[in-house]
Formats: structure tokens, C-alpha cells, sequence
């Protein structure tokens, strides 16, 4: 495999070609702040927390580092104004819909602690959609037990009628969760004899 | 059905269907379109099919159903040939005066003529209308003269001539290099040259290639796509069978949406014709080229119009972008390389490899060559598809083509490119319409949507409708584009409801910035333009709203309706139409209108004949109505 150099906040690394800007930072100890990352699985390039800015060519772009491959001379920027604002503004967002979960982690880091955004009422909440247990039981399982259902703010994630009888055995799913949501959609399946999809949440 | 395996089979066809064609042949075509059909176009034909029969003209007479000619204000439109009379506005009962007087009596009909409102005078032939006289149709222009169900209309206008020329005389890497010197840029929306991303996928490595038609056109009030995919069906194939070709794909796709059911039925009728005349299957026209087509029909998401979301659609997964640091011209269908282009893109290629790059080049701007199909709608005269050379200005469009703007209103803005554009104000009037110049001033050519607007129209209220629409349509998958959007919604729902802060207008601000940069795909970045641009070029409508006035009275939370005492002629007309009783009165005392009770619907001041209603705004307001209801 070839190697490539790149500059990652004025420090040169050396990683494979193809490699994500995300691990290659990693290995030379630069955080950046993910939500629904896992390095298990692929990259989904959702939360948008880990947004860098690459220059190519002399000319500047934000990309999320999570997914962006790693080329010969890129020069890569993890802290800029832009990527901050975007963070905090991400930290804001996630807070008027959820107050517990990762991203109060993120948000602290970045000295978010309330958001000027107002709070919706969120009947997914604590769940943030990052997929991880969609993914960890597709990719890992194999299973596709547990998917996303509805569209934009609609979007919750939900087990799958007949898919899911093994879920209450598995629950491997529940180690890749940050909010705890998915624990409470499988004590649900328990506890109904007909697997319904979403039970009501209050 | 004649099956083609040599070219020498083909063009003596193609010989005898014009040898076939009778110049003098008297033939009645009917548009029927979609836009049409809602006319009743469908009637029109059967009355003029059963008149037809009446007179026993069948032999003489040839009645035939076309596509969509684009002037779809004036629907049905029916136009008699050879004479070339068009009509408009053609009801099922004026069948038998078409037959009768026209077709048997040579009389020009005169109600059924196009009346120019500037002149008053009576236009007898398409080509003398100001609609069509400013247009420059290419693209279009065989829409009116074939029935899109008929095969050989089409080879009898010449189509199949490129796939001839491209098949039998030109290598791959001929055509790909007459594509690229044409510099037709993507219809769809990006604008990015077609010619580079066929080479991309031409060279990446992997089998098996797919070209790949996006017809998943989803903006509100544009039909562009639909009218090609409807109306020449054969010209969006054949292209595609070139770019496979050039390419190396032996597969195509066309995406359709769900809601263009004609558009399903015309282009799976058109791909079984191919396929029975030997232009698609094993060893087409006997060259040794293979390629099939495959309609795919989406399942009702805007999102599914993103590249990536479209192939995953394909796929059989729920369309949702996903990331392409990678193109999907290199990684896409299964993660084979995939060439997706616009319908109206692949319906240029004929053109191009028929008639060569120069030809091309000499149409549009330097930066965007060709032609392109806006459709024009919204407060304007003439609304309909029309066709223009690329470099045309906004003023020719809506005032030459367009006819300027209904009731002497006055222009404020035309949206252009779709929900995700940006409203252009009166000042760039005058600017050449092309892929850089929109994006220069804040918006976009996107797929050719062309709203306009009249000073009736509340920006803030616009803005609030597209981010409305997009929040509808969002997947869901990015933070920045589902929770950004949402609180968008949110505080422009609250601007024209007059319950917003000054702090909450910088708030949107940075919001719309910051989802632009952050959104995963083209759908969210572009999301916030319509709040963009309208800050930008119409910042005090936004600061009046704050005030708690919305100057053009449209934002319900900010108006109230009033009665004039002194033009209140106590008829009770307001009275009687008021849904929810909220307006009092009797025969010797003057209307009044409850404010708690009203609901802002504007049937009082439409029933009112003695113009004693009118509208309110801001500190003249009598009341302000509690915002929760």
C-alpha cells in the first residue's frame, strides 16, 4: 500500500493512502469530536462534529474527517474559527432536542452549556440518531433488526417486526449506544407480545 | 414489428417513412401533456376523434396526440396542420367547429386564436406568438411535432441519426471528445461539465459501468424534465445509448419519479419500441453494442434527486445521501462507476454528436453553452416551459417571453432554481442568465424552476415556505440539515408571526450559515438560500416584520381586516361569506369585524363590492390577535 504525508494541524504523519483524516489525527493524538463514529464500523459522516478543513491546491474546504480519504500533501486544519462555530452551533442544536447524551460531552468541551435554540419537544429523546446500533446490528450482526423509520424530524429509529425476535437475547447493540434509547426499545419488545413497531414513548 | 439487425435495414426504414409522408397531409395534434390533461385534453381528443368520424374524414384527416409544447397557460392547445393554425383554450365542445369549419370550410376560427394582450391582436400561427417568438427551441422543438408514443414520428424528425453516426462512424473517445469541447454543463442543477464526468467513469476501473437518468425532478412548480420525459422520450434514450457507448456501459437506468406516471408509461412504451426495432438489446443496428434500459420508479422523496441518494434508491435502500469524497462517477450503483446525468443533459447529446461541439458552443455564453428549459411561473403572464439560449437576461424572460406581470403589479423578485434557490431582486433585472452569473448573485440555475414574484409577495413569508418544504423533505441523516432546519422553521415561523426578537434575525443568520458549510449533501447546503439571499437583498421586509408589520400583507400573524365606516354600504355580503361569524351588523349600523374571532381568510374584503374592506398592518392594526388559536 502506498504511503502518503500529510500535515495535520502543522504537524507532518505519515499513513497509508486512503486512510481517513479522522484516524490519521488519532494516531498522532489530535481529537476530534464524534457522535456517531465508531471505528468498527464504516463511516456514516452524519453528526458533522468532526468537520476539518483541508486545503488542496491552495484552495480550502470543509470535510467531514470521518469519511475523507488521506492523499499525498493535503494539509489538514482540525481548530479554525469556522469549524468551532460549527461545532458549538451542532452542540446547540442537539441540546434543544436532547439534554443528556454525548453530545453535552462535545458541547462542554466547546463551553456550550445552554442553547439559544428553543427546546423541542422530543419524543426521541435521549436518542440522537447517530445509527450506531442500526449499523453495528447491519454491519457486525448482520441482522438489519433495527432501522430508521420516518423522514427528516420524523426520523426515530425502530426494531424490525420478525427481524428482531433474537434482539432481547443479542443486546449487543446496547455497548455502541451513548443515550440509552435503544436499551429501552428492547425491554419494550419484552414486555409486549406483538412486536409493535415504536411503541409510544412518554 | 420490424426487427433492425443491420444499419443498411434501418435507414431503408427510415427512407420509407419519409417517402411515406405526405406534406400536404391535413393532421390535428393535440397537446397532451400533463399540464393539459388537467385542461381536459384527453376529452378534446375524443370529440375530436368522434367529429372526425362523423364527417368521414378518417382517411384524410390524421388526429395525433403530442407532448407538451410549453405553453401550458393556455391548455388545451391544438394546433392544425399544415396550415400551422394553433388554437387555445380548446374545450371539448369546440371539436366539432375545428372540424367543420377549419378542416372542411378552411375557416380560421377566431375565438379559439391567441389574443396578444399588448396589442389585442388575434395570432393565427405559433410561431407569431411573443411566447414562442423569443424562444430559441431545440431541445423542445419535437415535442410538438411527434406523438411520443409513436416511434416513428421520432425517426421520421431524424431521431436515431446521432446513435447512427455515433455507432458506425465515431469511436468512443471521439464522441467523449466532441462532448467535452461542447462544455455542456449538468441540467440538473450543479452545472459540473458532463464531458469530464463521462471521462471519469470511462476511465475508472471496475465493470460493469451504468449510465444512469436523473428524472427524480421534485421542486416545486417545475416540469421541465417531465415535459422531455413525456413528450420525447426517444431523445433522453438516445442519448443514453451514446453515453453507454462512449462510456463502456452495456446498462441504463432511468429514475423516474412517482408522481410522473405519463412520463413512466411514455418512456417504458419507448424503451419496449427500441427494443422490438433492434435500437436496444444484443448487437444494436448490428454494431456489436449491447445495452438495455431499465425504468426505476421513485418512491416520492426530494432527496432522492442527490446522486448518491439515488443510486442507494436503485439499489433497493431507502435514498439517503452519503458522503462522496469519492464521486459516485467512480464509486456509485453498487459501487460500480456510474455516470448520472440530468434528463435534459442526455436529451443535448444527440444534438451534439449530430450536429458537432461548434454548433454547440455557438449557442449560450462562453461558460455555459446551449440552450436551457426554464419554467416560468408565479405572478407572471405567460407561465409555461420555455427554451432560451443560455445568456438570455431575467427581463427578456419575464417580460419578452413572459408577458410581464399580471394586473399591472410590480416586480419584486423571481426565485430561481428550485426551493434551495435564492430570490433575485429587481436590480439585477438585466443579468445574463447562466450557471455563474446566478451563483454570483446568491442563487442557482438548479434544475430551472423560475418563480416570480410581485410586490403582493412577502419575502419573509417565501423564505419561510421553501425552508418549510426542505424541512418536510430532509432524510434525516445530518445534524446540521434535520435539527438546522427545524430551528430555522421555527424562528422564521415566529418572524411572521411577529413573535420574534432582533436577536433571534442574527440567530437565523449564523444558523443558515452554518448549516450551508456543515450539511452532508447539496440538499442541506443549499437549504439555507432562500433565507440567505432574502436577508441579503430584502433585509428591511425582515426588520418591519420585527416591528410587527409585514409591508406587503401577507403574514396572517400581522394583518387584520378592517371596515371602513364611511364606505360601509350594510349590505351583510361580508357577513354572509365570513366562515367564522366574526363580522357584525345589521341593515342602518355599519359592519364591524371581531379581531378575536377573524382567522385572516380575506373572504370579507373578496365579497365586499364597495371596497369598505381593507387590510392592516403594524401600529394600525385594531387588535392583535392572540398567536395561539
Amino acid at each position: 500500500m502506498k504511503m502518503v504525508t500529510i500535515r495535520i494541524d502543522d504537524k507532518n504523519v505519515q499513513v497509508e493512502e486512503g486512510t481517513t483524516l479522522l484516524k490519521a489525527a488519532k494516531s498522532i493524538g489530535v481529537d476530534i469530536p464524534t457522535l456517531c463514529y465508531n471505528d468498527k464500523l464504516e463511516p456514516y459522516g452524519a453528526c458533522r462534529f468532526c468537520m476539518v478543513e483541508i486545503e488542496k491546491n491552495k484552495r480550502k474546504k470543509l470535510v467531514a474527517s470521518c469519511c475523507y480519504p488521506a492523499e499525498d500533501g493535503l494539509i489538514v486544519r482540525t481548530k479554525t474559527e469556522s469549524i468551532d462555530r460549527i461545532r458549538r452551533t451542532l452542540a446547540e442544536l442537539l441540546l434543544a432536542v436532547s439534554p443528556s447524551g454525548k453530545h453535552v460531552e462535545i458541547a462542554k468541551q466547546y463551553g456550550v452549556y445552554t442553547s439559544r435554540f428553543k427546546t423541542v419537544d422530543n419524543p426521541e429523546a435521549p436518542c440522537n440518531l447517530c445509527g450506531l446500533c442500526v449499523r453495528y446490528c447491519r454491519e457486525i450482526k448482520k441482522k438489519n433488526a433495527v432501522c430508521f423509520v420516518g423522514r427528516g424530524v420524523k426520523r426515530s429509529i425502530s426494531l424490525v417486526p420478525g427481524a428482531s425476535d433474537s434482539c432481547a437475547s443479542c443486546r449487543e447493540c446496547l455497548s455502541v449506544c451513548d443515550a440509552g434509547k435503544i436499551v429501552y426499545l428492547i425491554d419494550m419488545l419484552q414486555d409486549v407480545s406483538c412486536p409493535a413497531l415504536r411503541p409510544s414513548v412518554k | 414489428m420490424p426487427r433492425f439487425n443491420s444499419l443498411e435495414e434501418f435507414q431503408k426504414y427510415r427512407e420509407n417513412l419519409s417517402k411515406k409522408k405526405d406534406p400536404k397531409q391535413i393532421c390535428i395534434s393535440v397537446c397532451s401533456g400533463t399540464g393539459c390533461r388537467a385542461y381536459a385534453s384527453e376529452k378534446v381528443v375524443e370529440a375530436l376523434r368522434q367529429e372526425i368520424t362523423k364527417e368521414k374524414l378518417d382517411k384524410v384527416v390524421e388526429l395525433k396526440t403530442i407532448g407538451c409544447p410549453g405553453f401550458c397557460e393556455k391548455g388545451t392547445i391544438v394546433v392544425v396542420y399544415p396550415y400551422g393554425i394553433c388554437y387555445v383554450q380548446v374545450k371539448p365542445s369546440d371539436a366539432s367547429d375545428i372540424v367543420k369549419q377549419t378542416i372542411i370550410e378552411r375557416k380560421i376560427i377566431d375565438r379559439l386564436l391567441y389574443t396578444d394582450p399588448k396589442t389585442n391582436k388575434k395570432i393565427v400561427y405559433e410561431s407569431d406568438m411573443p411566447f414562442y417568438k423569443h424562444q430559441r427551441r431545440i431541445l423542445m422543438a419535437n415535442n410538438s411535432k411527434i406523438d411520443p408514443k409513436n416511434i416513428d414520428d421520432y425517426i421520421s424528425v431524424g431521431g436515431y441519426t446521432a446513435l447512427v453516426k455515433a455507432l458506425f462512424k465515431m469511436k468512443p473517445d471521439e464522441i467523449l471528445n466532441e462532448i467535452k469541447k461542447s462544455n455542456l454543463r449538468g441540467r440538473g442543477g450543479g452545472g459540473f461539465p458532463a464531458g469530464r464526468k463521462w471521462e471519469t467513469t470511462k476511465n475508472a476501473p471496475g465493470e460493469p459501468k451504468y449510465v444512469i437518468v436523473n428524472c427524480d425532478e421534485g421542486d416545486p412548480g417545475a416540469f421541465m424534465d417531465r415535459a422531455l420525459m413525456e413528450g420525447n422520450p426517444h431523445s433522453v434514450i438516445e442519448g443514453l445509448i451514446i453515453g453507454g457507448y462512449t462510456i463502456g456501459a452495456h446498462e441504463g437506468f432511468i429514475y423516474i419519479r412517482q408522481e410522473y406516471p405519463l412520463a413512466v408509461e411514455n418512456t417504458e412504451w419507448a424503451i419496449k419500441q427500441c427494443e422490438e426495432y433492434g435500437l436496444l438489446g444484443k448487437n444494436i443496428l448490428g454494431s456489436g453494442f449491447d445495452f438495455t434500459v431499465k425504468v426505476h420508479r421513485g418512491a416520492g422523496a426530494f432527496v432522492s434527486g442527490e446522486s448518491s441518494a439515488l443510486m442507494s434508491a436503485i439499489e433497493g435502500k431507502v435514498g439517503e445521501p452519503r458522503p462522496k469524497y469519492i464521486h459516485t462517477a467512480v464509486n456509485g450503483l453498487w459501487n460500480k462507476p456510474s455516470c448520472l446525468n440530468n434528463v435534459e443533459t442526455w436529451a443535448n447529446i444527440p444534438f451534439i454528436v449530430n450536429n458537432g461541439a461548434q454548433w454547440f458552443t455557438s449557442i449560450g455564453t462562453a461558460n455555459s453553452p446551449g440552450t436551457k428549459i426554464f419554467s416560468l411561473v408565479g405572478k407572471v403572464n405567460n407561465t409555461g416551459l420555455i427554451e432560451v439560449p443560455m445568456g438570455v437576461t431575467l427581463r427578456e424572460i419575464i417580460y419578452d417571453i413572459g408577458g410581464g406581470l399580471p394586473n399591472g403589479k410590480r416586480f419584486k423578485a423571481v426565485q430561481t432554481g428550485g426551493p434551495s434557490g435564492g430570490c433575485i431582486p429587481e436590480k439585477y433585472l438585466d443579468l445574463p442568465v447562466d450557471f455563474d452569473e446566478l451563483y454570483n448573485v446568491g442563487s442557482m440555475m438548479g434544475s430551472g424552476g423560475m418563480i416570480v414574484m410581485d410586490e403582493d409577495t412577502c419575502m419573509v413569508d417565501v423564505a419561510r415556505y421553501f425552508v418549510d418544504f426542505l424541512t418536510e423533505e430532509s432524510c434525516g441523516k445530518c445534524v446540521p440539515c434535520r435539527e438546522g432546519l427545524r430551528q430555522m422553521s421555527r424562528i422564521l415561523n415566529d418572524i411572521t408571526n411577529g413573535r420574534a426578537l432582533p436577536e433571534d434575525l442574527d440567530l437565523l443568520k449564523e444558523l443558515s450559515e452554518v448549516v450551508q458549510m456543515s450539511a452532508l449533501c447539496a440538499l442541506g447546503q443549499s437549504a439555507p438560500n432562500p433565507v440567505l439571499s432574502t436577508i441579503k437583498y430584502f433585509y428591511d421586509e425582515y426588520e418591519a416584520h420585527l416591528r410587527g408589520e409585514c409591508p406587503a400583507k401577507v403574514c396572517k400573524g400581522l394583518i387584520s381586516y378592517v371596515i371602513d365606516p364611511d364606505k360601509c354600504k350594510s349590505c351583510g355580503l361580508c357577513a354572509k361569506n365570513c366562515p367564522v361569524n366574526a363580522i357584525t351588523g345589521g341593515k342602518k349600523t355599519v359592519y364591524r369585524i371581531d379581531n378575536s374571532k377573524c382567522i385572516k381568510c380575506g373572504n370579507c374584503l373578496d365579497a365586499c363590492k364597495f371596497n369598505a374592506v381593507s387590510k392592516v398592518t403594524g401600529r394600525n392594526m385594531v387588535e392583535v390577535t392572540p398567536s395561539k388559536r
